[in-house]
């Protein structure tokens, strides 16, 4: 069935140039998960949902997804933060220890001081912006890796935490009704849904949306691909790190106010594992660690494998030690992949 | 006057060029690092249209002067000038926003971003209304037509497809993302840092092509380069740099290279 095409081949060179470019189909599948990373995390999360499906009848029942999906706000919130950082070749190990602090800045301020509660969120919108600037100094003026400087500051801010609020955990009952919104539900379809799951898909969105249409988005990812090459095609790396660090402050704020909602009160001893639950999310959702490559997509996937994962391992008896133990195999098997996938050929 | 006698003195075969006025200038540069001196009294002429390449041995002074002439370091005596007119720079973005574009070494791209972000990297356009103007939204669409022009206008017809990421490319065409970058913005000067440096044959010839192409659509270019072929291939005048001076400007029909290798190690005086 062979066609004889009227051009002839051009030079020998083409010829060879066409035969190199024939790659084997192992190669070209991570040519397309090169260029698409968030397809595998997407994949683990299908086969997830379908053997924790299988193994378990409640696994898919709607009250044990929608549970899922309220697991997932908090971090899933907070890794949206955390790629933003991650994109930029940093990492953040404050970020949990941020959002217990905001949240019990609003917490304290509306119930203790009486302020009213939307001037309470806007408090903690300031001191998440304030910790997002102390740790962007810190990293663009001072030029300290990120994680030194978050591991620093992961220390001052749970310290001030704790002094700050005494220990005592507010409770949601004595807050005013808009501080425990987040954990309202709606229904569709026989799901329900909380407001926080909701802001925090909304959050995805818009992130998405920035990082993929201005700017600065594009910035944020050569800033992080190589920072020398972004300098020289005059980008201000700085100014683009420290807006990063200040959008991730931003982030957490709405964090705290998820979690408020998600456990009905502001305790200072909670979100201790947010730290590096929301770096697992980043990782199992594909972003690099070294920065420039990534969706916040990615991320929205990992932290929901994460949550199918924790959840199904509990419904099929597993002892909760376990999950923690599977958690540990896909954040290996995750960067594993990414080490590959990188090996794109030259 | 010292500028006829750095003519007269070393153009030779140049009777038109005193004539000409260079659209970027350098007057005595002087630029010392501690008790280094790198450039001791460096002038330098680039004529509208043509391709001036720059050569010396290593430590001659090549890089201190074009990072002076790019804004990278600031020259302590001296001085340049742009269209006739004296110009400071302080900052790279300083020199690019004049309107002299160059090309590093390392390339200065991003391997993550796909081909027209690279050529927009850090100039992107935005959509029109109140997408753009409120909502920052850029024109992808718009710039991804005008870096295909852009690519095509240069002769670059084997990269078409610009949604690629730079970092599937090959090394020329690699190079060639970040020419058509610095040819792009309506620059009146592009300097070329060792563009051949890293590539092959085949490729390197296709970045000749590239410089050949740059100079018919009338834009000024110096080349730094190690290699005395490709130098003799492209250039229309060569800067000779050493110890920190101009030891001559030759012109590839006057000189052969190994006249030029002479003067460069001091063998020969022109």
């Amino acid at each position: 069935m062979t066609q004889h095409t009227t051009e002839p081949p051009t030079s020998a060179l083409d010829l060879a140039e066409e035969f190199l470019d024939r790659t084997t189909p192992l190669s070209r599948i991570r040519n397309v998960l090169h260029r698409y990373p968030a397809i595998s995390p997407a994949i683990v999360l299908v086969l997830a949902v379908i053997v924790f499906g299988l193994l378990n009848d409640r696994f898919l029942n709607p009250a044990n997804l929608s549970l899922i999906t309220q697991q997932v706000a908090v971090v899933g919130t907070l890794a949206v933060a955390q790629t933003l950082i991650i994109l930029t070749a940093g990492i953040d190990l404050s970020v949990g220890a941020v959002m217990v602090l905001i949240s019990m800045v609003i917490a304290q301020t509306t119930v203790q001081m009486g302020l009213p509660a939307v001037l309470g969120l806007f408090l903690g919108l300031v001191v998440g912006l304030a910790a997002g600037a102390f740790n962007g100094f810190l990293v663009t003026r001072l030029k300290l890796p990120p994680f030194i400087v978050t591991l620093g500051t992961l220390s001052i801010f749970v310290a001030l935490t704790l002094l700050y609020s005494g220990g005592a955990t507010v409770r949601g009952g004595e807050m005013p009704e808009l501080l425990t919104a987040m954990g309202a539900t709606f229904n569709i379809g026989g799901v329900n849904f909380t407001v926080g799951v909701l802001m925090m898909l909304l959050l995805y969105v818009v992130v998405a949306l920035i990082l993929q249409k201005t700017a600065w988005g594009r910035h944020v990812y050569a800033v992080g691909d190589d920072p020398e090459s972004a300098r020289l095609a005059g980008i201000s790396v700085n100014r683009v790190l420290l807006s990063v660090y200040l959008a991730a402050g931003a982030i957490l704020a709405l964090g705290a106010w998820i979690q408020i909602g998600r456990t009905n009160a502001a305790s200072p001893n909670a979100g201790a594992e947010l730290n590096l639950d929301s770096i697992t999310a980043v990782v199992i959702g594909g972003t690099s660690l070294f920065g420039g490559r990534g969706t916040v997509w990615g991320t929205l996937l990992g932290a929901l494998i994460v949550g199918v994962f924790r959840n199904g391992l509990s419904l099929a008896g597993l002892d909760v030690l376990w999950q923690t133990f599977a958690v540990g195999v896909l954040i290996i098997v995750a960067v594993a992949v990414d080490q590959w996938i990188r090996k794109v050929r030259k | 006057m010292t500028i006829a006698t750095d003519a007269a003195g070393q153009t030779p075969a140049a009777g038109s060029a005193e004539t000409r006025t260079p659209i970027l200038r350098a007057r005595r540069l002087v630029k010392t690092f501690g008790r280094v001196v790198g450039l001791d009294g460096v002038s330098l002429e680039l004529f509208p249209g043509e391709v001036l390449a720059v050569i010396g041995d290593n430590g001659a002074g090549k890089s201190t002067l074009i990072k002076c002439l790019t804004g990278a370091e600031i020259p302590d005596e001296g001085e340049i000038f742009l269209d006739g007119r004296p110009v400071h720079f302080k900052r790279p973005q300083d020199a690019r926003a004049a309107g002299i574009e160059t090309v590093y070494q390392n390339l200065a791209v991003s391997p993550a971003l796909d081909v027209a972000s690279n050529l927009f990297l850090g100039r992107e356009e935005r959509k029109k209304g109140i997408l753009g103007s409120v909502f920052r939204v850029v024109d992808q669409k718009g710039m991804r037509q005008k870096a295909r022009d852009e690519l095509t206008a240069l002769g670059i017809s084997t990269l078409q497809d610009v949604t690629v990421p730079v970092e599937n490319l090959s090394g020329g065409q690699r190079q060639a993302v970040a020419v058509a970058r610095a040819a792009a913005f309506g620059s009146k000067v592009v300097v070329l840092d060792e563009p051949t440096a890293a590539l092959g044959v085949r490729e390197s010839n296709q970045v000749l092509e590239l410089i050949r192409n740059l100079r018919e659509r009338g834009i000024p270019v110096i080349l730094i380069s190690h290699n005395m072929p490709h130098v003799f291939d492209v250039a229309d005048r060569i800067h000779v740099q050493r110890l920190g001076k101009r030891a001559a400007t030759i012109r590839p029909e006057t000189h052969t290279m190994t006249d030029a290798v002479a003067i460069m190690t001091g063998a020969a005086r022109e």
